[in-house]
């Protein structure tokens, strides 16, 4: 799911800490944030937007096209389905540790109805130039700026480090796709890498993968059919067997899951694979050739 | 978390899934004395891990005095690192079939996944990779749920006569288990057929979504602790993600994507990590406890401070790190690599505060941690 300008944005859960200071971000930025959720501040401004008891009302009230949750664990799994039933286009849940059952549930449900959902634990989606969803740091200039890269990542920290990467090399960012580091999510990297396949933006892909489950193999057979370049960098390759590294989607057991068995399914599907996160602008110069943009590059 | 298999066969009984009778010994007398209730028993070795059979952690007994001596035998014993600690006992039943039934989160199609198998009481992943006929398969609708029918059509063909009704009920309740209990995996193996026809769980293996463990408070008192070092115990109390590793190099980072990624920087450079440690998510405000635990682990030659903003402002993580550094004024060498939300703040602070300028990237910073590590200079 690639956020587009035109976007008209819920934000679930508008009035807390975060809710609010990423809401103030969004909209500064360009985002089209329309409203907001709070069954018990329903009818009254937040952020300069109205604020809605629920997703279903928001969607009578102002409209959206997607909901970017800012709610607790244990009460995702209900915000996740009034939005689906809602008619939302798609979901991006950044929460963390919502219970397995209850992310299946609403996958389920999102499926059955053809809503794209982005996590859960996800950093969110940036447009460059356009908007963005979520908790990136989209204005920061150094990490975003607007160019033909697209970047896939599980983890927020370290999809801001590949994107800085990418612009540090001259180059710059058409779309990054947050899938989340959950063990089960709505959007896999395989469909990430679809959907930047067909995005007219961008030009080479750069995705980011972690130890543990398959969908970086799921991933290289897709990737064997593109025309445009790929190159990804698997985190955990030093990681110890059988822990858990924060997220619970990153843990490997046996050979399954393994950082060699990403690596050379990728590598057999002509991905260039990077040894380490810096080596992806010569990646980029190997596969696009000298980045186009003047000035561009601090090395 | 884990369920040992005495904490799970209850769970699974409450919900009408027959268990053989038995009770958990901590010493050899009591397994004696509650040998003594069943006649001819089992002494199970009660450990978080499979593979206690193979291990010599699970011994048939005829009489009580056997079963003391094989108490003794087994407490103690340590099996893929845990130290045996209780036994259970239990009944022995005349077993005339042996089947295997489990119900567990299947990534790849998002969705719950029954197992079924005739092929009971061996490795299932050994049957599944030598006859995968064998294992039969159904993906759940978790909307829908898994009805007897379903059930019925799982088991179907597969001679189990007189006792097809009966699996088919533990297959459906199996599945209530799994979804009442908010199950990662609910694992029996073997579900065995008894020579007067009864289906009973022999064994069960229980793992809870540890993100549900808050709405299963009661049940989850029954759950086994992670086993962690001192100071992984004393991360979890300060809701700080850390693991022990036996580097010298120590990593710092937000977000468990770029903290592994640290340590495989670290390491591509000869290096060797000394730990997992991540401030990431809701944790970021913890960078003063996170850095102060890590300082304590002895060994640690060189540090890499690691921040890229995204969520986590880095400019709190530095504040919070600054005040770690002037509190304890470590004499080991750190270097910085910080970018993304808050950099500018951070990078002034380094500066006022300790003097400090972080390097270019993070490459920079962990190959100059593996060569402090390596000279003992900064």
């Amino acid at each position: 799911m690639i956020v587009r300008g035109t976007d008209r944005v819920l934000v679930m859960g508008i009035t807390g800490k975060q809710g609010t200071f990423w809401t103030e971000r969004m909209r500064a930025y360009g985002t089209k944030v329309v409203g907001g959720t709070n069954p018990n501040k329903a009818g009254t401004q937040h952020c300069g937007v109205p604020v809605f008891a629920t997703a279903r009302d928001a969607m009578a009230g102002a409209g959206f096209d997607v909901a970017v949750l800012f709610i607790p664990p244990l009460m995702a799994k209900d915000a996740a389905m009034d939005a689906i039933g809602a008619g939302a286009k798609g979901l991006v849940v950044l929460t963390e540790h919502i219970p397995v059952q209850d992310v299946m549930y609403f996958v389920a449900a999102a499926r059955e109805r053809g809503v794209r959902i982005l996590g859960p634990n996800t950093a969110g989606a940036v447009t460059p130039g356009e908007c963005f969803a979520g908790f990136m740091p989209a204005f920061n200039e150094r990490v975003f700026r607007k160019g033909a890269v697209g970047v896939i990542s599980r983890s927020g920290s370290l999809g801001v480090l590949f994107c800085l990467n990418v612009v540090q090399a001259g180059y710059g960012i058409s779309a990054f796709v947050g899938i989340g580091g959950d063990p089960i999510i709505g959007t896999t990297t395989r469909d990430a890498l679809v959907d930047l396949d067909t995005f007219p933006g961008t030009e080479a892909v750069v995705m980011v993968g972690e130890i543990g489950g398959s969908m970086e193999e799921e991933a290289a057979e897709y990737a064997r059919t593109m025309k445009k370049p790929v190159a990804a960098f698997i985190a955990g390759g030093a990681a110890p067997k059988g822990k858990k590294m924060g997220h619970a989607g990153a843990i490997v057991m046996g050979d399954k899951g393994s950082y060699a068995s990403k690596r050379s399914a990728l590598e057999a599907a002509g991905v260039t694979v990077l040894d380490t996160p810096s080596d992806a602008g010569a990646a980029l110069q190997a596969r696009l050739g000298r980045a186009k943009r003047p000035g561009g590059g601090s090395r | 978390m884990n369920f040992e298999e005495h904490a799970a066969k209850p769970l699974l009984a409450a919900r009408g899934i027959a268990v053989p009778r038995g009770a958990l010994a901590q010493t050899p007398d009591e397994a004696a004395a509650i040998a003594e209730k069943h006649g001819p028993v089992v002494v199970k070795a009660q450990v978080p891990t499979g593979k206690r059979g193979k291990a010599g952690g699970v011994k048939p007994a005829a009489t009580p005095e056997e079963a003391g001596i094989h108490a003794k035998a087994i407490l103690g014993m340590e099996i893929a690192g845990y130290r045996v600690e209780k036994v259970l006992i239990e009944e022995q039943l005349p077993i005339e079939r042996e089947l295997y039934a489990a119900v567990l989160n299947d990534p790849a199609a998002k969705s719950p996944l029954v197992l079924f198998s005739t092929e009971g009481g061996m490795d299932i992943e050994e049957v599944a990779a030598k006859a995968p006929g064998k294992l039969r398969r159904k993906p759940v609708d978790i909307r829908l749920g898994f009805s007897r029918s379903d059930a019925g059509t799982l088991i179907q063909g597969l001679d189990l006569g007189a006792t097809e009704g009966k699996v088919a009920d533990a297959l459906v309740r199996l599945y209530e288990a799994y979804s009442g209990l908010d199950a990662e995996l609910l694992e029996i193996n073997p579900l065995i057929v008894t020579a007067d026809t009864r289906v009973v769980a022999l064994d069960c293996k229980f793992v809870m979504d540890d993100s549900a463990v808050a709405r299963h408070i009661d049940v989850a008192r029954a759950g086994t602790p992670e086993q962690l070092t001192g100071l992984e115990a004393k991360a979890k109390t300060a809701r700080l993600k850390y693991i022990d590793l036996e580097g010298n190099v120590g990593v710092l980072a937000n977000g468990a994507g770029l903290t592994m990624t640290t340590m495989d920087v670290v390491r591509h450079y000869g290096g060797r990590p000394a730990n997992f440690l991540e401030i990431g998510g809701e944790a970021y405000t913890q960078a003063r406890p996170a850095l102060e635990l890590l300082l304590s682990k002895p060994g640690i030659k060189s540090l890499v401070i690691n921040f890229c903003g995204a969520f986590a402002r880095t400019d709190v993580m530095t504040q919070g790190v600054i005040e770690a550094i002037e509190a304890l004024k470590p004499e080991l060498p750190i270097f910085f690599s910080v970018h993304g939300t808050g950099d500018e703040e951070a990078i002034r602070l380094l500066k006022e505060r300790l003097g400090v300028t972080p390097l270019p990237t993070m490459e920079d910073a962990c190959k100059a941690a593996v060569e402090a590590a390596k000279t003992g200079r900064r």
